[in-house]
């Protein structure tokens, strides 16, 4: 047995080793992957490797940081105070403008209220440094030279300016590992702003990232912006994750394809980001002074440009013009008030005119009442009486023809008007055109609705009141 | 064959100061982490695992060279996010396959260290393969291509770093 062990002693710790190992793997693969779950053992190893590694780290870009900072913050000061006066006058203008954006945002978010949407902002942001990788391909990770003392959690956004770069993955005292979005184990919800189509995105290898078993839609286009949809419960919604590359199919999902996105930060370059850490599903006190203040400056810029047309502009009340000589009269000379201008006479009945057409009991199947001119039955009296209709028979025609019933007995047809005034009228609704004189044969022919048309007002004159209605 | 080891060469006992033995594997974990910020395509290079094959070969002990792949890996592992153990053993693999040839090949002569660093690289990267895929079933693609690549870049700098270190040989 000892000749045995001595013999094979180099296998056998080789055996032993990578049986430890695998049993080790095995453990925690089988655990769930998840936030916290590393086993003690498991973390205190990594704690260990993450505390000797990363402080040469932070030295080496500690250090490249205050060259840069004494480089660039007093020999690189060229042009430093011209740039300083076009950047004041950017801020101003871009503070205008956020002012209007700022209105439609704050009524895009009652709007949201209305509809019990809840809306996640970004109350507050952690910048870091990155000091290390992962150091290989198969693990996207970044070191930040931030951890749980400055208040660092697991599961924290990590964005920049131009887009998301991951999340927080395991948190020591003063350092954090960040899982990249392009890591084939994380997944991000995002939506394409052209077509809303919601999807995740999850790394491929070698760094790139897709957005997996989306639908095929043709409006899917190169270029088109992603953003994230909220949906993972991590990053806040509306923030800019990269654009369509290209889309390719699923093999694995036959209908089903996959978008190749660019990401917006630049993943392979980065050196500071900014870790999220509070999200709130409300304004927070901060964002609201700003939107405020910039509101405020909005409304006094405007207000000076408004001051300065007033100046500049003649004004469209003269306050040394003479009173006015023809004021708008509403009484009359007695006092009583001015009635409204009435409906126009009309000159002739035609088939829509009230008790313009017989009773169903006087007319005869088959035959019409009036003659038929341009394809609409004439009831002009003086080009088609009754008696030369065709198909008028003779007892009921001449008892019930409206057209000699306008002119000899005017409390049948009431209303006779021109063909197209009354349309006229309506489209128009405003002051009625004077009404010709009573001498003429068309105006001793009263409506019931407007028996004093034959004596007209003096309010009917031709500076009527206007009335409401379409203009 | 100029290959194999000759008598002598088995018969001289190789040994590094003992802060070669401390920095060198921290030296390669710390540039590993720290390059790429620089540089992203240093990611291709896998320093720890040179270090793994230089002091197998040079020292030709085998359980040392288990043991030290193995922490070695360790440490790579725990600065990934992946479950600890898929390194340590490929490196651990690496450095007893290491030292039991270095006693039978010349582990000094470019050729011999040109051939087995790139074989050892395409092993490490077959046995990462196939824990990552089969064991731990994530997706990790295996392509001839990128590992062509891999194998020929980490053994051009080996050829440099190995001959680094061998100038911090203590011979006796």
């Amino acid at each position: 047995m000892e000749s045995f062990v001595s013999r094979y002693k180099n296998a056998l710790v080789l055996i032993i080793v990578l049986v430890a190992q695998l049993l080790a793997l095995a453990v925690q693969a089988r655990r769930p992957a998840g936030p916290g779950i590393d086993q003690s053992s498991v973390s205190l190893l990594r704690y260990t490797v993450v505390a000797v590694v990363t402080p040469p780290e932070r030295l080496i870009v500690g250090t490249g940081h205050w060259i840069h900072s004494l480089w660039s913050g007093y020999i690189d000061l060229i042009h430093v105070r011209r740039q300083n006066a076009a950047l004041r006058q950017e801020v101003l203008r871009l503070r205008i403008e956020q002012a209007s954006l700022a209105q439609d945002a704050a009524q895009g978010q009652r709007l949201e209220h209305l509809l019990d949407f809840k809306e996640h902002y970004i109350y507050k942001t952690l910048p870091a440094q990155i000091i290390g990788t992962g150091g290989t391909d198969q693990s996207e990770v970044l070191y930040i030279d931030k951890g749980s003392d400055d208040g660092l959690q697991q599961e924290m956004p990590v964005i920049t300016a131009d887009g998301i770069v991951g999340k927080v993955k395991d948190v020591f005292p003063h350092t954090s590992q960040v899982l990249l979005i392009t890591d084939p184990t994380s997944g991000v919800g995002v939506v394409l702003q052209t077509t809303r189509t919601q999807g995740i995105l999850k790394g491929r290898p070698y760094g790139q990232l897709q957005v997996v078993d989306v639908s095929p839609d043709s409006r899917i286009k190169p270029g088109d912006p992603v953003f994230t949809s909220g949906g993972d419960q991590i990053f806040p919604r509306g923030l800019p994750v990269g654009t369509v590359e290209r889309i390719l199919p699923d093999p694995e999902h036959d209908p089903l394809v996959d978008i190749l996105v660019h990401p917006a930060a630049h993943l392979s370059a980065l050196e500071e980001v900014l870790v999220i850490t509070n999200i709130g599903d409300a304004q927070s006190p901060q964002e609201a002074k700003d939107i405020a203040e910039s509101e405020a400056e909005s409304e006094a810029a405007q207000k000076r440009a408004s001051d300065i047309l007033s100046e500049r502009l003649p004004s469209l009340y003269d306050p040394n013009a003479p009173a006015d000589t023809n004021p708008r009269v509403t009484t009359d000379a007695s006092g009583n008030p001015v009635r409204p201008p009435a409906p126009p006479i009309p000159i002739h009945p035609d088939q829509f005119s009230p008790n313009a057409e017989p009773s169903a009991a006087d007319m005869t199947p088959g035959k019409r009442w009036a003659s038929v001119k341009y394809g609409t039955e004439d009831t002009k009296p003086s080009s088609h009486p009754p008696a030369a209709r065709p198909n008028s028979t003779s007892t009921s025609a001449s008892a019930s023809s409206p057209a000699p019933a306008s002119k000899t007995t005017p409390a049948k047809s009431p209303q006779t008007t021109a063909p197209s005034q009354p349309k006229k009228q309506i489209l128009t609704n405003g002051p009625s055109l004077p009404h010709k004189p009573a001498s003429t044969k068309h105006s001793a022919t009263p409506g019931p609705t407007a028996p004093q048309q034959t004596t007209p007002p003096a309010s009917a004159s031709p500076s009527p009141q206007p009335q409401g209605g379409l203009r | 064959m100029a290959l194999m080891a000759s008598t002598r060469r088995e018969a001289d006992t190789q040994s590094f100061p003992l802060f070669v033995y401390l920095l060198t594997p921290l030296l390669a974990l710390g540039l590993q982490s720290f390059v790429p910020l620089v540089f992203s395509h240093f990611s291709i290079l896998d320093l720890p695992l040179l270090v793994v094959i230089y002091f197998a070969s040079t020292l030709r002990t085998p359980i040392a060279a288990t043991i030290g792949g193995a922490i070695l890996g360790l440490a790579q592992d725990a600065l990934t996010h992946q479950p600890l153990g898929v390194f340590g053993i490929a490196k651990a693999c690496i450095g007893y396959t290491a030292a039991s040839l270095g006693v039978r090949i010349d582990t000094e002569s470019p050729v011999s260290r040109l051939v087995f660093t790139f074989l050892f690289v395409f092993l490490n990267d077959a046995i990462d393969w196939v824990l990552v895929r089969h064991l731990l079933a994530r997706p990790m693609p295996w392509e001839w291509l990128h590992e062509l690549i891999r194998g020929v870049v980490n053994t051009f700098v080996a050829l440099i770093f190995f001959a680094l270190l061998d100038r911090l040989k203590q011979r006796e």
